[in-house]
Formats: C-alpha cells, structure tokens, sequence
C-alpha cells in the first residue's frame, strides 16, 4: 500500500512538471523531450493502476511511433528564426487565466458533488491477467468499433500520403 | 489502491496545463503536443474508473482513444508540412489566408 502511494506521487510529480515545462519551453525540440518524459510517467501511472497492455502499447505507439513523427517534423520545419520570436501569443494573459477557472471550476463541480458521484476506492483483488482479457473483450464486445477503427487507420494514412504530395 | 479522486486530480491538472497550451502558444507543433497531452490526461481517467470497476472497458476505450490520436498526429502534421511549403511559418497567427 505504501510502495502504491509512493509510486504514484512520484510519477505524477514527474508528469506534471514536465508537462508545465513543455508547455513553456520555447525551443520546439525541447518540448517534444519533455513531453516524451511526460508520457513516459504516465505510462508508469498505467503499470501502477495493472494497465499492462496499455503500458506497453502507450511506450510503443506514443513514444515510439507518434514522438518520432513529431520529432521528424520538428526538424523538417524547424525556422532559426522562430527561437527568437515571441512564443506566447497576445491573447495568451487572458486564455491562461480563464483555463484556470475552468480548473477551478471542475473541482468546485467535484468537491461539491460529494457522495453523488459514488467514487469508492478500488476492490483489493487483483485484476486477471490483462493482456488476454483485453483481447477477449476487444475482439469479441467491442468487434464492431475495432474494425471501424481500422478504416479510420486507413483513412488517415490516405490522408497523410495526400498532404505530403509535391503539389496539392 | 489508491482513492479515485487522486487520478482525477492529476488527469484535470494535465488536462488544464495542455488547455492552456493550445490556448497561448504560437508554433503549431507545439499545439498539437498539447492535444496529445490531453488526450492522454482522458486515458489516466478511463483507466482508473476501469481498474475501480475491475473490467477492462475501460482500457478498450483508451485503446481507440490512442488510436484516434495517431491518425490525428499524421494527418495534422501532413497538413503542417503541406501548408509549410506554400508559406514558410508555423505560427498559429500568422497563418491567416482565410482572414479578410
């Protein structure tokens, strides 16, 4: 129980202060490091809640797959020029207050809610083996969805391979 | 395991820092970093209700949330590097062509 708790400060300390520097870094390469740092601790976050497949898929397709792309098109579009400029926009006083009313709001909303929201803590046993389950239950409730899935897959590649054209 | 409200917290508080992302920045790439940063806050979510409720639903959700998000990533950054060849910026208010 405690080995839980202290796992879980740490990776959620680690996510949110990166996440706040990635948001403030002004070099766009070193957001992108520290967003991988980010996902990095939330896939930790899954690994503490017994998420052992999504673990795994989230260190693979995210770190792996779409922070490779970004870093790709980072470096293919990267200007000199836009370290030096202004990396806040002018209404940027104004929309950083109101999201934080809008957080304000929401746990306002939570706390207020008491019981009605019926958050009890978790049952103590352990879950069954996850990656099987997963499979199970994917390919047999949730059949439908995952093949329309697949056709947004091949939408968005379609899609990828149009927008790289030569001329469009 | 832990109460549920400490995964709510920490998902709402990467939630509103990837809001105020969007909101404030000016280069495009890092807008789209900030939506993925959202989007994975919504995964803490969904899976500490499923870890809660002891069925793996919730994962399945997860699963076509991650996948939405690469078919986003892609298309997103093919429109980044087709807009950057006709006009060379990737700042958000500088890509005003539609503006009259």
């Amino acid at each position: 129980m405690m080995l839980d708790s202290i796992l879980f400060y740490f990776f959620a300390a680690l996510a949110v202060g990166s996440a706040i520097l990635m948001v403030t870094r002004r070099n766009a390469v070193h957001s992108a490091v520290f967003l991988i740092s980010t996902l990095l601790a939330i896939a930790g976050i899954f690994l503490q809640l017994q998420a052992e497949f999504l673990f795994v898929v989230q260190i693979i397709l995210y770190v792996g797959g779409i922070m490779v792309l970004f870093v790709f098109v980072i470096m293919l579009v990267n200007l000199d020029v836009a370290v030096r400029q202004m990396k806040f926009n002018r209404q940027s006083w104004v929309a950083g207050l109101l999201a934080l009313v809008l957080g304000g709001l929401a746990v306002v909303v939570y706390r207020s809610g008491g019981g009605a929201f019926n958050l009890m803590g978790a049952p103590a046993t352990t879950m069954p083996p996850n990656a099987e389950q997963v499979g199970t239950v994917l390919f047999q409730k949730y059949f439908l969805p995952f093949e329309i899935a697949s056709i947004l897959l091949l939408v968005a590649m379609i899609g990828a391979v149009v927008m790289a054209k030569r001329k469009i | 395991m832990l109460p549920v409200s400490h995964y709510i917290y920490l998902s709402l508080a990467l939630f509103i820092i990837g809001v105020i992302g969007v909101l404030t920045r000016r280069n495009v790439i890092i807008i789209l970093m900030s939506i993925e940063l959202i989007l994975n806050a919504v995964n803490i979510n969904l899976m500490a209700f499923s870890r809660m409720w002891g069925s793996v639903d919730g994962q399945i959700f997860a699963i076509f949330i991650i996948t939405d998000a690469a078919a986003e990533a892609a298309v997103g950054l093919g429109i980044i590097i087709a807009f950057f060849r006709n006009r060379p910026t990737v700042l958000a208010d500088e890509m005003d062509l539609l503006k009259w």
